[in-house]
């Protein structure tokens, strides 16, 4: 067993002290598949930001190699696609660490992203522009992008969420083919089915570890039963947290 | 032979008419492409805000040294980057949002540019900023005006990738660099540049005129970024060259003609542009097979 890729130490994130992920303590294993659940609110989008590097954690550590490199999908709200940048633009944008923010695309890059679109069905869309996408067809086209961003760790939030299920099937042999590449995924799911079909590893969260381990472990009756247990809301009139200690 | 006389005489016969040909080209070429971004960004109203936000800056270099273009344009440069400079950090450090701490300082800055005039100066010289004269263009403003384009020009293509990732995908960008921030600032300060460098030619609330009208009748004509570019300056030069004509030979004051016109081509994009125009979506169209 070789070091972990990510190791989590009591780690506590959140959002104006208001903490959405409690004291969490965990090892990421390297070339591990990962699909991280929980009831809405439990704090699986705010965890994977966070390994994204887009928060900071309140308390605690996030141990992770510096030269790691971090591919990160968030929720697709984010994207405007009103912009009138075409399909190629987007996904060559995923090259980012070859051209920098200056540099212009060389022919093999040019090959690259042609490469990229054809895995994910989408040649022959190169000129269309974001509006003309469907759901399923963007969403492609952003797992066109992580190809490019040949990455370590690759974080996906919910990326089944808008399309059908050939598009889903297509996009998780994809996933599968990364981890055959030996690469690290971390994915926000809801659909159990898919969990228990595709990951071996699975984090239960509810504001704070319920269960970690392999798939069948976690994906217990009487854990998932606690995690919804868990669950409160979120509380403007919060104490100073017991466990940190009187302070 | 009387059609070309119209169109090219008084730039043969005249000298001023000459320099405000090049001084309203040379600004075209910096404010269709800035003016997109602006538009494409939600942004079309920040100029306005802008133009008012460099008066106090403008009005100050003008009391103390007169009819001075570089104390001027000193002046609007410093007031209105300090606007952007604040609203960005308010944005950054609070929640905010951009375009209310624009508001806030912009107000803040029209209201002592205003009260600077009225103490010191008559109703005269605040029309002077705000609509400035075209025909009046020396060589130090031209060679300021087409310094301040180029450069213009050149920045936005040093950041061009940045900022559209900014525009399209912030969180991605976030993730893969740093610059997204800089060069939404670097953006700002580059309206800023473009609205000064023309205050002096068609005053402040012409030049914004000249930066988005065009950009936003070139939404019409194109549907990729790079071709709503290329559509905007085109539609700026046009309305430059055909607005100083119209002024030539009616008498009308150049800077409104230029933006009467810019206007009138943004209202006929409008009805008749290839793509999203009015006319196309009246006239029924079968649809296609696929």
């Amino acid at each position: 067993m070789s070091a972990p890729l990510l190791h989590l130490r009591d780690v506590t994130l959140g959002y104006d002290r208001h903490p959405a992920v409690h004291h969490l303590s965990i090892e990421i294993a390297r070339g591990s598949l990962t699909a991280v659940i929980g009831p809405n609110g439990a704090g699986k989008s705010t965890l994977l930001k966070a390994l994204a590097g887009a928060l900071a954690p309140l308390s605690g550590t996030i141990v992770a190699d510096a030269t790691l490199r971090i591919a990160y999908l968030p929720q697709s709200a984010a994207l405007d696609r009103s912009f009138p940048i075409c399909l190629f633009d987007l996904v060559a944008a995923g090259l980012w660490h070859r051209t920098g923010a200056f540099g212009s695309l060389t022919d093999t890059d040019r090959r690259l992203v042609h490469t990229a679109l054809e895995q994910v069905g989408l040649q022959g869309f190169e000129r269309r522009t974001l509006d003309a996408l469907s759901g399923g067809q963007l969403q492609r086209a952003l797992f066109a992008r992580l190809i490019l961003q040949d990455a370590d760790l690759i974080l996906l939030d919910e990326p089944f969420a808008a399309v059908d299920t050939k598009t889903s099937a297509d996009l998780l042999d994809m996933i599968h083919a990364w981890h055959a590449q030996g690469r690290t995924i971390i994915a926000v799911l809801h659909d159990m089915h898919i969990v228990r079909e595709h990951f071996p590893q699975c984090l239960l969260l509810a504001r704070e570890c319920v269960a970690h381990g392999s798939t069948d472990d976690v994906l217990t009756d009487k854990n998932l039963a606690r995690a919804r247990q868990m669950i409160e809301a979120f509380d403007e009139e919060a104490h100073i947290c017991a466990q940190d200690g009187v302070s | 032979m009387m059609l070309v006389d119209a169109l090219i005489g008084p730039f043969v016969e005249f000298e001023f008419m000459r320099r405000a040909l090049v001084g309203c080209l040379a600004l075209s070429l910096a404010a269709g492409p800035v003016g997109t971004f602006l538009m494409l960004r939600r942004m079309s109203l920040f100029g306005d805000a802008m133009a008012h936000a460099i008066l106090p800056g403008a009005a100050l270099g003008y009391l103390a040294f007169g009819l001075s273009l570089s104390a001027m344009t000193i002046g609007g440069l410093a007031t209105g980057l300090l606007v952007v400079l604040l609203a960005g950090l308010v944005t950054r450090s609070t929640t905010m949002r951009e375009d209310a701490s624009i508001a806030g300082f912009y107000l803040i800055s029209l209201a002592l540019g205003v009260t600077i005039v009225s103490i010191k100066g008559s109703n005269v010289d605040l029309l002077r900023v705000l609509f400035g004269s075209i025909l009046a263009l020396d060589d130090a403003a031209m060679m300021l005006l087409a310094a301040m384009s180029t450069g213009t020009l050149l920045v936005l293509a040093l950041i061009f990738r940045p900022l559209v990732m900014e525009c399209v995908d912030p969180s991605f960008l976030r993730s893969v660099s740093r610059a997204g921030g800089p060069a939404h600032l670097v953006f700002l300060a580059l309206v800023v540049t473009t609205l000064v460098s023309g205050f002096n030619a068609l005053g402040t609330l012409l030049s914004v005129g000249m930066m988005m009208l065009p950009a936003i009748a070139a939404r019409f004509w194109a549907v990729e970024l790079t071709g709503m570019i290329i559509a905007a300056t085109l539609i700026g030069l046009v309305s430059s060259l055909s607005g100083l004509i119209l002024s030539f030979h009616t008498g009308l004051p150049s800077g409104p003609a230029i933006i009467l016109v810019a206007g009138l081509l943004w209202l006929l994009s409008l009805a008749l542009g290839p793509h999203g125009g009015l006319l196309l979506k009246l006239l029924p169209r079968k649809h296609l097979e696929a």
